[in-house]
């Protein structure tokens, strides 16, 4: 049975180099792997979303509605749009951090309320937490998402395979040491 | 050896292995990246060409001179170069063109849908559609091949799911395939009428034998599974169709999708008991399918618009209701793309939104964005150039009605380059006493930072001449009286030459100057500069919110200034009133 997994953010957020992490950690284990990205204009603020499928043989790279067997949201927001492609009885992972629309900032909407408590009801299977503020104790703001790396790889069930020595070819050698000790603490959320 | 590629880096991969000498583009998402990873092989010359018809003619020249060349598009740029395509068409080619054309399904990143597959049999050439980045490698080099043996070049056809999807791709070596011997032969290769109407019948010719080549060919084969359900489908369509029906249903997998396989598809459709057509965006395939006199189904049940995915393969074909997933109240607050803090093009559209009575005709590129609000500055974006001339006519007609709007022209560097200039002429010739404002960042901002005609680098990363915005301004005929160069960043100066080209009688040109905020020495060379609020002086006017900057918030009724974003380009302490907003670093 092929998997996929949802990886959902803002340009920026490094949803990016996660998924290729986590793409690079599934072709070593030996599986059939097909990423997609959508990120035209990522860097000016839009939302960013990358699929990943694995298995025997994936076809299609496109993650559909009611597909994903764990949608992980890197923001709060973007777990609200993407909700819809998370299976039924999959996993949600959402980081609880804000990242302000224009929209927000200039107040003509309003930033959801209680995005989580909804989250949390809805979905049984939702793991929620602060992997901003976890990155920031651990000395590097901006390994959250290496934190969030970790509990996903945990979701998976693919803690066995050597996920430092992907780190190793994929980030650079200054900031590995801070790098793994986020994905280590990922795993032991 | 095993490589995990996206389509468009198997596609460079492919040229390379191919012997491939020469390869040019103008950028365009969804192929951009395909000449940023050829530039990478030192055996092919590469350029960022300023558009698609001139790279497809460099392409052109480097074949007709004997060597394998490519040249690269998104769909739209093809509408640019299809000049010399449907030409080279006729004179044919010597050694092998491939032309790469990314359509974008979807819209993610463009101003159509437009579903180029279309231009092929218009054109007359041969079409290769590869399903994912494995058959983007092996079909480009075969592409090269068969355009050497049938004498043409060939359209490679993608789509952005192809181009950005990574799957695992086989690699090879590069088999030089060397430089031809030119001779000179101007009955092929001039193509005057009465040469071009002999090559006619010799392209008609060429298209016959594709044809038979296309019966037997390894790129359209079939799959037989359960035959109660029979597929035809091609490109990403045959990945949705795939994971639908799986076994379940037998197909026929067009690689080769012009000239088309007619036995073949009337032995396929004569097996199954129901025929599918799987296709994206245009009913190609199915037309042709019916203009065999066989019956299927297609776009009665599958959308024309938009991106295909297998859940509307599967919606559209088995009747199945919505998935089962979750649902929350709350809704997601809309996120679209801004123009960047410290974006040097945001002060240009401030001081326009200060005038009265104007219309503006903009043009493709990260400027595109002053029509979001709170800005909302755009009235028209069409194609490359007409940022320009648009305008043009847009004033003519205006004068006739009696209308007072002034005409305000946007465009940047890079696209200036690539279609302005020939507009700018006509405004020049044409008398026309529209405005013309030209956001010069230094870059080809939107597509990822390309450099341009005007950076000084090409695309192999040596030094090249710089071309001078303003000296072509001059050159092509605006009166040096009517030309103002500012600092956009100095928003009392950016204010002041709007003004002067709102009032002119005459055509006026406003070049602003200040590089793109996102590029690594820009962003170097502004670290640790920024703005900050003081809640005391602020009146909470929201003069700075209206800027449209999204580092600039308003939380808990107090103004804050995201310090991580903001790079200090300082037009929310310029539009403040009371002094409540200050800089930090110099």
């Amino acid at each position: 049975m092929n998997k996929s997994v949802m990886l959902v953010g803002v340009g920026g957020q490094g949803t990016i180099l996660t998924s290729k992490i986590l793409a690079e950690g599934l072709l070593g284990a030996g599986y059939d792997v097909k990423m997609s990205e959508i990120h035209g204009m990522a860097q000016r603020g839009g939302s960013v979303t990358t699929h990943i499928k694995y298995g025997e043989k994936v076809n299609s790279p496109i993650i559909n509605k009611g597909e994903a067997d764990v949608l992980i949201a890197f923001e709060k927001v973007e777990a609200l749009r993407y909700l819809c492609h998370l299976k039924a009885g999959g996993i949600l992972i959402v980081s609880d951090h804000e990242i302000y629309s224009q929209s927000v900032l200039s107040g003509t909407e309003d930033y959801p309320q209680e995005i989580i408590e909804s989250l949390t009801q809805a979905v049984e299977r939702t793991i929620v937490l602060q992997a901003v503020k976890l990155a920031e104790q651990l000395g590097n703001i901006r390994t959250h998402n290496i934190v969030l790396l970790g509990v996903l790889v945990k979701a998976l069930g693919l803690e066995q395979l050597d996920w430092v020595q992907v780190m190793k070819d994929l980030i650079p050698e200054k900031v590995l040491e801070a790098n793994v000790k986020a994905f280590k603490t990922g795993l032991a959320v | 050896m095993k490589k995990f590629l996206t389509g468009n880096e198997a596609i460079a991969r492919g040229a390379y292995e191919a012997g491939c000498l020469l390869a040019a583009a103008y950028p365009g998402t969804p192929s951009t990246e395909i000449l940023e990873n050829i530039s990478q092989y030192s055996e092919i010359y590469s350029e960022w060409s300023p558009n698609e018809k001139v790279a497809l003619e460099v392409a052109s020249g480097a074949s007709i001179a004997g060597s394998r060349a490519l040249a690269a598009m998104k769909h739209v740029g093809l509408n640019v170069a299809s000049d010399p395509m449907f030409t080279m068409a006729y004179t044919g080619v010597n050694g092998g063109l491939v032309v790469v054309n990314a359509d974008d399904p979807g819209l993610h990143s463009s101003q159509n849908e437009q579903d180029n597959r279309l231009v092929a049999p218009h054109a007359k050439v041969l079409m290769l559609e590869p399903s994912d980045g494995q058959e983007c490698l092996d079909f480009v080099k075969a592409a090269f091949a068969l355009s050497e043996e049938f004498d043409s070049p060939v359209l490679f056809r993608v789509t952005t799911r192809v181009c950005h999807s990574k799957s695992i791709v086989e690699i090879g070596e590069r088999v030089e395939a060397g430089i031809k011997p030119y001779v000179k032969d101007p009955a092929k290769y001039v193509m005057s009428p009465g040469n071009a109407l002999k090559r006619h019948p010799v392209v008609e010719e060429k298209l016959l034998r594709a044809k038979d080549y296309s019966e037997t060919c390894p790129f359209n084969r079939i799959e037989w599974g359960n035959r109660k359900i029979g597929i035809i489908t091609s490109g990403i369509s045959y990945q949705h169709a795939k994971e639908v029906f799986g076994e379940q249903a037998s197909y026929l997998k067009l690689g080769m999708t012009y000239p088309l396989p007619e036995q073949k598809i009337r032995d396929f459709a004569a097996q199954v008991d129901t025929l599918y057509i799987i296709e994206e965006n245009d009913p190609y395939l199915e037309q042709q399918v019916r203009s065999l006199g066989i019956s299927c189904i297609g776009k009665e049940r599958i959308p024309i618009c938009g991106e295909l995915n297998a859940e509307i393969v599967r919606r559209a074909l088995l009747g199945e209701t919505e998935p089962k997933t979750y649902q929350v109240s709350q809704k997601p607050t809309a996120r679209p793309p801004v123009l960047c803090a410290g974006c040097p093009h945001r002060p240009l559209y401030v001081a326009l939104k200060k005038l009265k009575d104007i219309v503006v005709t903009g043009d493709i590129g990260c400027y595109t964005l002053g029509m979001v609000p709170p800005l909302s500055m755009l009235d028209t974006v069409i194609c490359m150039g007409a940022g320009i001339s648009s305008g043009i006519g847009f004033e003519k007609v205006n004068r006739m009605a009696g209308r007072k709007e002034k005409i305000f022209g946007i465009m940047g560097d890079s696209t200036f380059f690539h279609s302005g200039i020939t507009s700018l002429i006509d405004a020049v010739y044409s008398n026309s006493n529209m405005a013309i404002i030209l956001l010069d960042n230094s870059t080809t901002a939107m597509t990822g930072h390309q450099e341009n005609p005007g950076t000084g680098v090409n695309l192999m990363g040596q030094p090249a001449p710089v071309i001078d915005l303003v000296n072509v301004v001059k050159a092509v005929g605006v009166k040096p009286e009517n030309i103002r160069i500012v600092d956009p960043y100095d928003l009392a100066e950016t204010e002041k030459a709007v003004q002067e080209a709102y009032a002119s009688q005459e055509l006026f040109v406003v070049v602003t100057k200040q590089p793109c905020a996102l590029m690594k020495d820009v962003q170097k060379k502004r670290e640790g500069l920024y703005c900050y609020s003081d809640a005391e002086k602020c009146k909470k006017c929201k003069a700075c919110l209206r800027t449209g900057c999204p580092a600039i918030a308003m939380k808990n009724g107090t103004i804050h200034i995201d310090k991580a974003q903001c790079n200090g380009c300082t037009l929310c302490q310029q539009v403040c009133k009371f002094d409540a907003i200050a800089k930090v670093g110099e």
